[in-house]
């Protein structure tokens, strides 16, 4: 009997063994779990691992930012992890790695039809990431303060500007606008300076996707811009070291009737403050300019590590991410917009805001030229330096753009 | 065995206890050898490697041997000059005022003149800045500099400023703010410190110093002021090398921007936001450097006083 069970055990060893053996296990290192309902991202996993029999995946959670630091240094000792969430910022330093696989190899192997992916990041011709959860940057405006001045939620820089002026009151510590320049963190370069430029189908580029700040006329106008409204008092105070959670505090609060400002904290801006009654609106372009509105936006994206041994593995994982039922259930928890066109979050048909920013969404298209290039954040660093002295009158336009564009070229070196 | 063999073994047997006894010491302090070599010396090596090498850590080309290129490149950038100038003011004026209100406030704490309960409240109420990590202290005063802050309001309403000031944001206040802060924070260790020798000094020099018809200046310039010498050149060259490495409190209040670049912050940038792994190295030793020369004098401090 002993031997028997012995024997019985031994079998079921082996067996498991054997079935262990067959299950491919891909890392999937992100930051998104942790931003997530507790437990909904791995539903989401177990509904893809029920689906592909033989595939297990585990995650690798942390904050963005010790993500970020860990994939970098992975990638430089080829440990990365099979699947990786990526920000735009990081896919030019790890593409010169050689660290990511090509996408575009990736689809070609699979037979793989990429006409509902809303959007690929490309560098060198080939995608290295697909954007699967979307989170643009509307204006946010407080309707009982434009209420109260007898004013509609402004559509063009004009109208922004002559709202931002009647809505300033410097007595009263309230501003029509808030923009963060801090150096900690200067994605106000990106989402609060370069977002006006983007809404009148402006570029900081040329063709060939070189800086191109000297002599642009749109950018040129767009920087004077927003020095008339510094200029004219409607910014509040504290500019050049606010950073993006303070500039939504300030909201919040009520000091501040505008601000452009990501979707994500639309369920923040509810709890911090029920009461606020506010509305979001598309950027307002130039004067003149009926085109469609580059949306500023900020997404979770997906590669596939170049060391992986899994490579078709991590590509399904991909794949049923960017499905219509995955990309659904990803983005209805994230309070996202879907990577693939033909998905449809929940939270569209549920809530009046995210209907009125779906719309936003489908009538313009997303824009963030920073993503994809080397050294983002040093980019937006570089730009934000000069940029101040800029609008504190220290320098002059030309200088600005001209140094701007020197450490630029010096980085896309 | 003949007495030649036993002799032989002898002498051998000594010799062996010879090279025991010689490499027993060494055997004691193998595990802090190997320690200090994993721990300093092998990154240390390794940074100075990096800081004489082009692409490495991040490029996946094979790294190219440079020469002195990258501390060249470094020395000569205005932006590092800048942060040079700024590191010194900002550990300069630390230390200053450190030693400063850190002195008065443990005179203060030491005096005759209060009561036990009164001192123990005070001690509490003027360490409690050290109690806070330096991301706390940052948010803190974040909030206080706020430009719609509790600072701003109070000087406003006592009519000490005409206008709001933006403490982090102007160019012209943002280094004054941030070495405000650091002050703020960093006191309490020279107040605990000096507190300790204060209460170290014998009463009978005092008393021999008034039988001499010293006043109170005279007994702090001539007895007081001596007798903390040691304490007070020890902590002046220990936090020099504290605040030239300060990083957190700058990051997190002006992130370098607006005048306030140091040297750690801006080996931070070079590294961690433009990937400039080998020129974040030259900096680094540049900083090694700087405060492997104040370490020389802080030892040479230290053998002076122990003689």
């Amino acid at each position: 009997m002993k031997k028997t069970v012995l024997g019985l055990m031994v079998v079921l060893v082996l067996l498991s063994g054997v079935s262990m053996a067959q299950d491919v296990v891909l890392e999937f290192q992100q930051w998104w779990e942790p931003e997530l309902p507790e437990g909904s991202f791995r539903a989401i996993l177990d509904d893809f691992e029920a689906a592909n029999p033989g595939i297990r995946v585990e995650t690798i959670s942390g904050p963005y930012l010790t993500t970020k630091d860990q994939i970098i240094a992975s990638a430089a000792t080829g440990t990365m992890a099979d699947v990786v969430g990526l920000d735009g910022a990081w896919v030019n330093v790890l593409w010169k790695q050689g660290a990511l696989h090509s996408l575009t190899q990736a689809m070609a192997d699979a037979m793989y039809d990429d006409s509902e992916l809303a959007a690929q990041i490309q560098l060198a011709g080939e995608t290295y990431m697909i954007p699967i959860a979307n989170f643009i940057y509307p204006v946010f405006v407080n309707l009982d303060m434009l209420g109260a001045a007898g004013i509609d939620p402004p559509s063009t820089r004009a109208e922004f500007a002559a709202a931002a002026e009647a809505l300033t009151d410097p007595d009263n510590n309230v501003y029509g606008w808030a923009q963060p320049l801090s150096l900690e963190q200067p994605n106000g370069i990106q989402n609060d300076t370069m977002s006006w430029l983007w809404a009148t189908g402006g570029s900081m580029l040329d063709d060939m996707g070189q800086p191109n700040l000297v002599d642009n006329m749109q950018l040129a106008d767009t920087m004077a811009y927003i020095k008339s409204l510094h200029d004219a008092g409607v910014v509040a105070p504290g500019a050049f070291a606010m950073k993006e959670n303070e500039k939504v505090e300030e909201f919040v609060n009520e000091r501040v009737a505008m601000i452009i400002n990501t979707l994500a904290h639309f369920t923040l801006i509810r709890e911090r403050n029920p009461d606020l009654n506010f509305d979001i609106t598309a950027l307002p372009a130039a004067e003149g300019y009926d085109g469609p509105r580059g949306l500023p936006y900020a997404s979770w994206g997906i590669g596939i590590s170049a060391h992986t041994e899994h490579k078709a593995e991590a590509w399904k994982l991909i794949d049923y991410l960017t499905s219509v039922e995955g990309n659904t259930k990803l983005t209805s928890i994230a309070n996202a917009f879907p990577g693939n066109v033909n998905a449809t979050p929940d939270f569209i048909q549920t809530d009046q805001l995210f209907m009125t920013a779906f719309e936003i969404f489908q009538e313009g298209y997303l824009a963030n030229e920073f993503t994809g290039l080397p050294a983002a954040e040093e980019l937006m660093r570089q730009f934000d330096e000069p940029f101040q002295l800029y609008l504190e009158g220290d320098m002059e336009l030309d200088e600005f753009l001209e140094i701007a564009q020197e450490e630029w070229e010096d980085i896309f070196e | 065995m003949s007495n030649g063999q036993v002799i032989a073994a002898k002498s051998a047997n000594i010799g062996w206890e010879q090279r025991k006894r010689k490499f027993l010491p060494y055997a004691y302090l193998s595990p802090t050898l190997i320690l200090l070599a994993v721990l300093t010396v092998v990154p240390i090596v390794t940074v100075f490697l990096y800081s004489l090498f082009d692409n490495v850590i991040v490029n996946p080309n094979p790294p190219e041997f440079v020469g002195l290129e990258n501390y060249e490149e470094v020395l000569t950038h205005r932006k590092f000059r800048a942060a040079v100038s700024n590191t010194l003011y900002f550990a300069l004026a630390s230390v200053i005022v450190h030693f400063l209100i850190g002195l008065s406030f443990a005179l203060l704490l030491n005096s005759k003149l209060l009561g036990a309960n009164v001192k123990a409240f005070f001690r509490v109420i003027y360490i409690l800045p050290w109690v806070f990590t330096a991301s706390i202290i940052a948010i803190l005063w974040r909030l206080l500099m706020n430009p719609h802050g509790v600072i701003n309001f109070v000087l406003l309403e006592i009519g000490a400023i005409p206008e709001l000031l933006e403490w982090l944001s102007d160019r012209k206040l943002a280094i004054h703010s941030v070495t405000f802060i650091n002050i703020w924070s960093g006191y309490p260790f020279y107040l605990v410190s000096f507190l300790a020798g204060l209460q170290g000094i014998p009463d009978d020099l005092y008393e021999a110093g008034r039988v001499d018809g010293g006043n109170a200046w005279q007994l702090f310039w001539h007895i007081t002021l001596p007798q903390l010498r040691p304490i007070i050149i020890s902590l002046a060259l220990l936090d020099f090398i504290w605040t030239i490495h300060q990083f957190t409190l700058v990051w997190m209040t002006t992130g370098g921007g607006r005048n306030t670049e140091v040297l750690s912050t801006y080996t931070y940038k070079a590294a961690f936001s433009s990937y400039e792994y080998s020129e974040a190295s030259a900096t680094a030793m540049v900083i090694l450097a700087i405060c492997t020369l104040v370490a020389i004098f802080y030892v040479r401090s230290q053998r002076m006083t122990d003689e």
